[in-house]
C-alpha cells in the first residue's frame, strides 16, 4: 500500500498553483507560466501514480494509496482518499487534459483569472475522482461547477451567460436529489450501525435496504449523473454549453467532467443499490441506446461543429452506460477504458475546432469548405481522431467499444444489436461532416487559411499517440482496470452480473 | 516459417512507415521503388512460404505476435493463421499488388500527392494480408476495416471533386452497414463457443444450434455483401469508379472484394451448419450475378462496365459458396483477379492514352495505335467471356457444374448471366478498340500513344496469368489441383452426385456455346453504331433505380428525421421540457408575488386568519 | 364582592376584538396605532386576571414586559408616521405599499 501523500499533493498542487498564478497577476504572462509548470508537475505526478499503482494490496483489494481523516465526526465529514483500477485512468485523464487545454486553448484575456479557474477546476475534479468518502465526492462534485460557470461566462462566445446558468442550474439541480440521496443513505447507515454518522464508500456499501429503498436512491443518484453525462433526455443544456465555451472549457467539459457522471454512476449508483438494477436495468438501457441513436442521428443535422461533438458525446456517453449497466464484465471494463478513450478523442476534436475556429472566425460548417488542399496537416489529424471515433480497429476507440458492444450482447443481445447500429450511425454524421468541411474545392478565406503550425502539432501529438498506442497495445491498461472491476462485480454480483 | 510468415506481413507496413517517415524528401521514383520493392518482396517471401507449408506435414500453422485484449473470457491475441486458404490468398494478393504498384508508377507519374497514393496502397496491402492471415476473427475484423479506410481514402483521392468525396464516402458508410453483420456474427459465435479463434470455432462448429448457426451465416452473408458488392449494398462499386484506375483495379476488382468471398470460405465449417443460410447465399449471389450483367449491358463509361461485371463476377463466386463449391469460389476468384485486373489496367491505359476519356461512345478503333494494350485487352476480354482455353472458361465452368449439381434453376440464371457477359464485354471491345475512331477530340488531333513500360508490361504478365491460369484447376487433374490444396480446410459439403464426365463435356459445350452466342450477338450489333435505344435501357444504365430506392427509402426519410430532430424536437419538445419548468416556476412565482401586495391591513388580515386557524386547531386538538 | 374572573375575560376578549377590527377597517394610520393599543391593553388585562386567578406573580410581570414593548413600539411607529406625514401628507395607509413584491 502506497501512501496517500501522492493523492493529496495531486489534489493541492493546482489550487497551490491558481494561488500563485493569482499573486503574479501584474506580470504580464507570468500567470500562463505558473500554470503550464503547475500542469505539467501534475502530469507527471499523474503517471507516476499510475505506474507505482498496484492492484493486489493487502486487506484493501484494489485500493490503493488509501487514508482516513475524519473532520467532523458529528457531521460525518471526513476526508477521505484512495484510488483504484477504475479512478486511475480518470486521475490521468484530469491531468492530461488541463495539459492540452493549457497548450492548445489559450486565452490571453485576463489570464490569470482563466488560468486559476481552470486550475481550480482541475483540483476540483482530482479530489471528487480520488475521494472514497461519498459526501466528500459529492462536495466536490458540486465545487466543479464554480471554476466552469465562471469560465465559460467570462470567456465565452455570444450567448455565454445563457449557456452558463443553463448549465449551472440544470446540474445543480440534478445534484439535489444526488444530495437527498447521500444524507438518507448515512442515516440508514448509521441506524443500521448504531454507530457514527459516516459516508465512507466501504461503509455504506455495506448498508442493507429493501428492493424499493434501493431503487429509489438508486434513481435519486442516477438523476445527478445522467444530467452531468449526459443521458438522453437530459442531455439539452450540453449543445449550447459546448458551443459557447470558450475551446478551453469545452474540452474541460466534455472530455473530462462528463466523465464524472459516468463515474459516479458506476461507482456510486452501481456500487452502492445493486438490488436496483434488475428492475431498472430496462429503462437505463433503453436510455442508452436512444442516446446512441438519437444522438448520431441529431449530429447529422446539426449546422456547426461544436454542436456535432456534443451530440457525438451523448453517442459516446450512451455507449459508456451501456457498458456500465449491462451487467457484463467485458462490457464494464469496456466503459470504463471508453470514458477515458473518449476524454482523449474529444479533447483532439474541440482542439483542432478551436484551431480552425482562429483562423477562420467561426465554427459553423457553411463557412468551411476544402480545407484539406491549405491544410492537409489538420486534414490528417483530424482524420486520425474521427477515425478513433467511429471505432476503426487499430484505433483506441475501437477496443472499448468492442468490449462493450460484445458483453452487452451476451446479456442483453437485443439492445446490443440496437447499439451497434450506432456504429453505422457514429461514421455517417462524421463522415459528412469530414466532407463538408475537408474535402471539396476551397474558395476565397478557405484557401487561404495556414495549416497546422508546429506548437498546435506539437499539442496534437500526444493525443494521436494515445489513439493508437491504446487501439494496438491495450493490454497494460485493460490489467489494471479488470481487478477492479472484478472487485465491484463481486459486490454486485446478487443482481446477476455475467462474466 | 513463423519469420516468414510475420514478413510477408510487415513488409507492406515498412514500406508505409519508410515512406511516412522520410516527408517529402523522397523522389516519386525513390518512392515507386521502394513500395513496389516491398510488395513484391512480400510476395517472394509468400511463395517461400507456400512451398515450406506443402512440406510441412500438418498444412497448418499458428504464428503468435502478441497478447492484444484479454479480459474476462475474452482472450483475443494478434496471431497469424498459415494454412492452404491463407497462403492461396496472399499469393495473389501480393502478386497482383504488386504489379499494380509497379503499374501505378506510371499512371500516376507527375500526379501532386503521388507520395500519399503509394502510402496509402501499402497500408492497403498490408491490411489485406492482415485479413487474411489472421488467425481469429477479430484481428480479421481489423484487417477488414483497414481495407475499407483505405479504399475511402484511395476513392475520394481526387478530393477537390465532390462526387469523389461522395463516391468515398458512401463506400464506407454502405461497407459499416456490412460490418453491422460481422459484428453481429462475432458476438453469435463468442456467446455459443466463447472463442473468437478460428480453429477454436471451427471444433465447437458442430455444437452450433441451427437457429444460431442461421442467424450467425446470414450475418456473416451481410458483411460479405457490404465488402463484396452483392445485392442489397452493391451500389457503392460503380460510384467507387471516381479514384484514380489503378485503385479500381487492386481494390475493386482483386483484393478487397474479394474479402467477403473469403470470409464466408474461411467460416465454411459454420456454413455447414446452416442448409438455409447456405440456400441465402447461393440465392444472393446468382441474383446479384445476373442483375448486375444486365446492368453491365446499357453503361456508357468503360470503367463503370468493369465495375459492374465485377460484381456479376463475384455474384458467381458467392452462388459457388451457396451451394458448397468452396474451392470452385477460390479458383474463380483467383482468375478474376488475373483477368479483372487486366482488364482495369487496360483501360486505365486506353483512358492514359485518351488524355483521360472514359466515354466508351468518344473511343474506337484504338487497336492499332495500341500495340500492347491490345492484344494482351484481346485476352483479357476472351478470358473473362468464357472462351476457352483460358483461365475464365476452366474457372467459370467449374463453378457452373458445381451449381449444376445442385440447384437447376440458378444454373439457368448462371448460363443467361454467362451469355450477358460475352455480350457486355464484347461491346466494350468492340466501342474501344475497333469501328471507327472518334476520340480526335480528346487527343486533339494527334495520334493516341502506347503506354510506358512500367504500364505495359504488368498487362503482359496478366495476360499470360490468364492464358495459363485454368492450370491450377483442371478439372481432369486430380492431386495437383487448387481443390485438392484447400481441402483439408474447408467446411463439410453434404454430398452430390457429382455430373458424369458425359455430363461435364456436354455442361462445357454449353458453357462455349452462350460464351459464342453473346459474343456474335454483340459484334454484329455494335460493329456500326455507338448508340441504341432497342438495345440500352435507361432503366439498366441507372442500376435498376436502385440508388432512386435507396434514396427515396432510406436516404431522405432520415434525412428529414435527423433535420426535424435538430430543429423541433431538439429545441422545442425536449429542451422545451426544461425551459417548460423554468417558464413554470417563473410563472408560479409571478403569482405568488402578488401575495406580498404592501398593503399592510392586507398582511394583518393574513395574521388574523392564520391565528384563527391555529386556535381552531388547538381547541379541536384538546377535544 | 367578588366580581367573577370570566366577566374580566369577556371584557378582555371584548376589547381584542374591538381592536382587532379596528385594525383591520380604518384607513388612518394613528387609528390603528390606537387599536393596537387597545389590543394590547386586553392583552394585559387577561394576564393579570389569570395571575390572580392562578395566584401566580408571572402573569403581573408579563404585563410590565408588554407594556415597555408597546412603548417603544408607539415611539418608533409614531416616529415613521410623522416622517412619511412630511413627505405624503396624508396618513391613509393603502398608500403606503412600496414594500412590495
Amino acid at each position: 500500500m502506497h501512501s496517500s501523500i501522492y493523492l493529496t499533493v495531486l489534489i493541492v498542487v493546482p489550487l497551490l498553483g491558481a494561488l500563485i498564478a493569482a499573486l503574479v497577476q501584474k506580470t504580464p504572462g507570468l500567470s500562463y507560466v505558473v500554470a503550464v509548470v503547475t500542469s505539467c508537475v501534475e502530469l507527471a505526478l499523474a503517471l507516476v501514480v499510475a505506474v507505482l499503482y498496484s492492484p493486489h494490496v493487502k486487506g484493501a483489494g484494489t485500493w490503493d494509496f488509501m487514508s482516513r481523516h475524519v473532520l467532523s465526526a458529528p457531521l460525518g465529514l471526513a476526508y477521505d482518499v484512495g484510488l483504484d483500477g477504475i479512478s486511475l485512468l480518470m486521475m490521468v485523464l484530469t491531468a492530461l487534459v488541463l495539459v492540452l487545454a493549457l497548450f492548445g486553448a489559450r486565452d490571453r484575456r485576463q489570464e490569470a483569472a482563466f488560468v486559476g479557474w481552470l486550475l481550480l477546476l482541475t483540483s476540483f475534479t482530482m479530489a471528487s475522482f480520488l475521494s472514497h468518502d461519498v459526501l466528500e465526492f459529492f462536495i466536490f462534485f458540486e465545487l466543479t461547477l464554480v471554476p466552469s460557470y465562471f469560465l465559460i461566462s467570462g470567456w465565452g462566445g455570444a450567448q455565454r451567460s445563457r449557456a452558463a446558468l443553463k448549465f449551472f442550474i440544470y446540474t445543480f439541480t440534478g445534484s439535489a436529489f444526488l444530495f437527498i440521496g447521500i444524507l438518507y443513505l448515512g442515516f440508514l447507515n448509521q441506524h443500521q450501525t448504531q454507530g457514527a454518522l459516516t459516508f465512507s464508500y466501504s461503509a455504506l456499501q455495506g448498508a442493507s435496504m429493501t428492493h424499493g429503498t434501493a431503487v429509489w436512491l438508486f434513481l435519486a443518484f442516477a438523476v445527478a449523473f445522467a444530467v452531468k453525462s449526459p443521458i438522453f433526455p437530459f442531455h439539452t443544456w450540453s449543445p449550447i454549453t459546448y458551443a459557447e465555451a470558450p475551446t478551453a472549457g469545452s474540452i474541460e467539459l466534455s472530455a473530462l467532467l462528463a466523465k464524472l457522471g459516468s463515474y459516479g454512476l458506476l461507482r456510486f449508483a452501481v456500487g452502492l443499490f445493486p438490488l436496483a438494477l434488475a428492475t431498472l436495468r430496462p429503462l437505463i438501457l433503453t436510455l442508452a441506446v436512444i442516446s446512441i441513436l438519437y444522438g448520431s442521428l441529431v449530429a447529422c443535422a446539426t449546422p456547426d461543429l461544436k454542436r456535432l461533438v456534443a451530440y457525438s458525446s451523448l453517442a459516446q456517453m450512451g455507449f459508456i452506460t451501456l457498458g456500465i449497466i449491462t451487467g457484463s464484465k467485458i462490457a464494464m471494463v469496456g466503459a470504463v477504458l471508453l470514458m477515458f478513450n473518449h476524454g482523449v478523442i474529444t479533447a483532439g476534436f474541440f482542439l483542432i475546432i478551436g484551431f480552425l475556429e482562429k483562423r477562420r472566425g467561426s465554427y459553423q460548417i457553411k463557412d468551411m469548405k476544402g480545407l484539406q488542399g491549405p491544410a492537409p496537416v489538420f486534414a490528417a489529424i483530424f482524420t486520425v481522431v474521427m477515425l478513433a471515433s467511429i471505432g476503426l480497429p487499430g484505433l483506441s476507440g475501437f477496443v472499448s467499444e468492442y468490449l462493450i458492444l460484445i458483453g452487452t450482447f451476451g446479456t442483453h443481445a437485443w439492445w446490443g444489436a440496437a447499439a451497434t447500429l450506432g456504429v453505422v450511425a457514429a461514421a455517417a454524421y462524421l463522415l459528412w461532416a469530414y466532407q463538408r468541411v475537408f474535402q471539396g474545392k476551397a474558395t476565397g478565406a478557405n484557401a487561404e487559411i495556414a495549416d497546422a503550425n508546429a506548437k498546435e502539432r506539437w499539442v496534437l501529438v500526444p493525443v494521436v499517440v494515445l489513439i493508437v498506442a491504446l487501439g494496438v497495445f491495450p493490454h497494460p491498461v485493460l490489467d489494471r482496470i479488470s481487478p477492479s472491476v472484478n472487485q465491484l462485480i463481486h459486490h454486485v454480483a446478487p443482481a446477476g452480473v455475467k462474466k | 516459417m513463423a519469420h516468414v510468415a510475420t514478413l510477408i506481413l510487415l513488409m507492406p507496413l515498412v514500406g508505409y512507415l519508410f515512406v511516412l517517415a522520410n516527408g517529402k524528401g523522397l523522389s516519386e521514383r525513390a518512392i515507386g521503388v521502394v513500395a513496389t520493392g516491398v510488395v513484391a518482396l512480400s510476395f517472394v517471401l509468400t511463395v517461400v512460404a507456400f512451398f515450406l507449408l506443402l512440406g510441412h506435414s500438418d498444412r497448418e500453422m499458428t504464428v503468435h505476435l502478441f497478447n492484444w485484449i484479454s479480459v474476462g473470457s475474452l482472450h483475443v491475441n494478434a496471431a497469424l493463421l498459415v494454412d492452404p486458404l491463407s497462403i492461396t490468398m496472399c499469393l495473389f494478393v501480393t502478386g497482383i499488388s504488386a504489379l499494380i504498384h509497379l503499374y501505378s508508377i506510371g499512371y500516376m507519374k507527375g500526379e501532386k500527392d503521388f507520395r500519399k497514393f503509394f502510402l496509402y496502397l501499402n497500408l492497403f496491402v498490408f491490411s489485406m494480408l492482415l485479413l487474411v492471415l489472421a488467425n481469429n476473427l477479430l484481428v480479421t475484423f481489423v484487417g477488414w476495416e483497414g481495407v475499407g479506410v483505405c479504399s475511402y481514402w484511395l476513392v475520394s483521392y481526387y478530393f477537390d471533386r465532390d462526387s469523389a468525396a461522395s463516391a468515398g464516402k458512401k463506400a464506407f458508410l454502405y461497407n459499416r452497414v456490412g460490418d453491422i453483420g460481422l459484428l453481429i456474427a462475432m458476438f453469435l459465435l463468442f456467446h455459443a463457443t466463447h472463442t473468437l479463434n478460428y480453429l477454436g470455432i471451427f471444433h465447437a462448429a458442430g455444437t452450433l444450434s441451427p437457429t444460431v448457426a442461421t442467424l450467425t451465416v446470414l450475418a456473416l452473408l451481410l458483411a460479405a455483401t457490404g465488402k463484396s458488392a452483392q445485392i442489397p449494398l452493391f451500389n457503392w462499386l460503380p460510384d467507387a469508379m471516381e479514384g484514380p484506375t489503378p485503385v479500381s483495379a487492386l481494390i475493386h476488382a482483386a483484393t478487397m472484394v474479394t474479402a467477403g468471398v473469403f470470409l464466408l470460405v474461411r467460416m465454411s465449417p459454420v456454413l455447414a451448419m446452416s442448409p438455409d443460410g447456405r440456400a441465402t447465399i447461393a440465392v444472393i449471389g446468382g441474383v446479384t450475378a445476373f442483375v448486375a450483367a444486365t446492368i453491365a449491358t446499357s453503361q456508357k463509361d468503360i470503367k463503370k462496365v468493369l465495375a459492374f461485371s465485377t460484381v456479376s463476377q463475384i455474384g458467381y463466386m458467392v452462388l459457388a459458396v451457396g451451394v458448397g463449391a468452396y474451392s470452385a469460389a477460390i479458383f474463380l476468384m483467383i482468375a478474376h483477379a488475373f483477368f479483372k485486373a487486366l482488364l482495369f489496367l487496360g483501360s486505365g491505359s486506353v483512358i492514359h492514352s485518351l488524355n483521360g476519356e472514359q466515354d466508351m461512345r468518344k473511343m474506337g478503333g484504338l487497336a492499332k495505335y495500341l500495340p500492347l494494350t491490345f492484344p494482351t485487352f484481346l485476352i483479357g476480354w476472351l478470358t473473362i467471356s468464357g472462351i476457352p482455353p483460358f483461365a475464365g472458361f476452366f474457372a467459370k465452368g467449374d463453378v457452373l457444374t458445381n451449381v449444376f449439381e445442385h440447384n437447376k434453376p440458378l444454373w439457368v440464371l448462371g448460363i443467361v448471366t454467362a451469355i450477358l457477359t460475352a455480350y457486355y464485354m464484347s461491346r466494350l471491345f468492340v466501342l474501344t478498340f475497333r469501328g471507327t475512331e472518334r476520340f480526335r477530340e480528346d487527343t486533339h488531333g494527334h495520334d493516341p500513344h502506347e503506354s510506358p513500360w512500367v504500364m505495359t508490361l504488368p498487362l503482359v504478365v496478366l495476360a499470360v496469368l490468364s492464358i495459363l491460369g485454368g492450370l491450377i484447376n483442371l478439372p481432369w487433374a486430380h492431386g495437383r489441383s487448387l481443390a485438392e490444396f484447400l481441402n483439408p480446410v474447408l467446411g463439410y459439403v453434404p454430398h452430390v452426385a457429382a455430373a458424369s464426365t458425359a455430363a461435364q463435356w456436354g455442361l462445357a459445350a454449353v458453357d462455349v456455346a452462350a460464351a459464342v452466342f453473346g459474343l456474335l450477338a454483340a459484334f454484329s450489333i455494335w460493329r456500326n453504331i455507338t448508340e441504341s435505344s432497342r438495345y440500352e435501357s435507361s432503366f439498366l444504365e441507372h442500376v435498376w433505380h436502385w440508388d432512386d430506392f435507396y434514396d427515396a427509402t432510406i436516404g431522405r426519410p432520415l434525412t428529414e428525421v435527423a433535420v426535424f430532430s435538430d430543429e423541433v424536437i431538439e429545441p422545442k419538445v425536449i429542451d422545451g421540457a426544461v425551459t417548460g419548468i423554468a417558464v413554470a416556476t417563473r410563472n408560479s412565482a409571478e403569482g405568488l408575488r402578488k401575495l406580498q401586495s404592501g398593503f399592510a391591513r392586507q398582511y394583518a388580515l393574513a395574521m388574523v386568519l392564520g391565528f384563527a386557524v391555529i386556535i381552531v386547531y388547538l381547541v379541536a386538538r384538546v377535544h | 364582592m367578588n366580581v367573577p374572573a370570566a366577566w374580566y375575560l369577556i371584557l378582555a376578549a371584548l376589547l381584542f376584538g374591538v381592536g382587532a377590527f379596528g385594525l383591520l377597517t380604518r384607513r388612518s394610520v394613528l387609528i390603528m396605532f390606537m387599536c393596537l393599543e387597545l389590543m394590547l391593553n386586553a392583552v394585559n388585562l387577561t394576564f393579570v386576571t389569570f395571575s390572580r386567578s392562578l395566584s401566580d406573580i408571572a402573569g403581573q410581570a408579563s404585563v410590565f414586559f408588554v407594556m415597555v414593548v408597546a412603548a417603544a413600539e408607539v415611539t418608533v411607529g409614531l416616529g415613521i408616521v410623522v416622517a412619511v406625514f412630511r413627505q405624503r401628507a396624508s396618513t391613509s395607509v393603502d398608500e403606503l405599499s412600496g414594500l412590495k413584491g
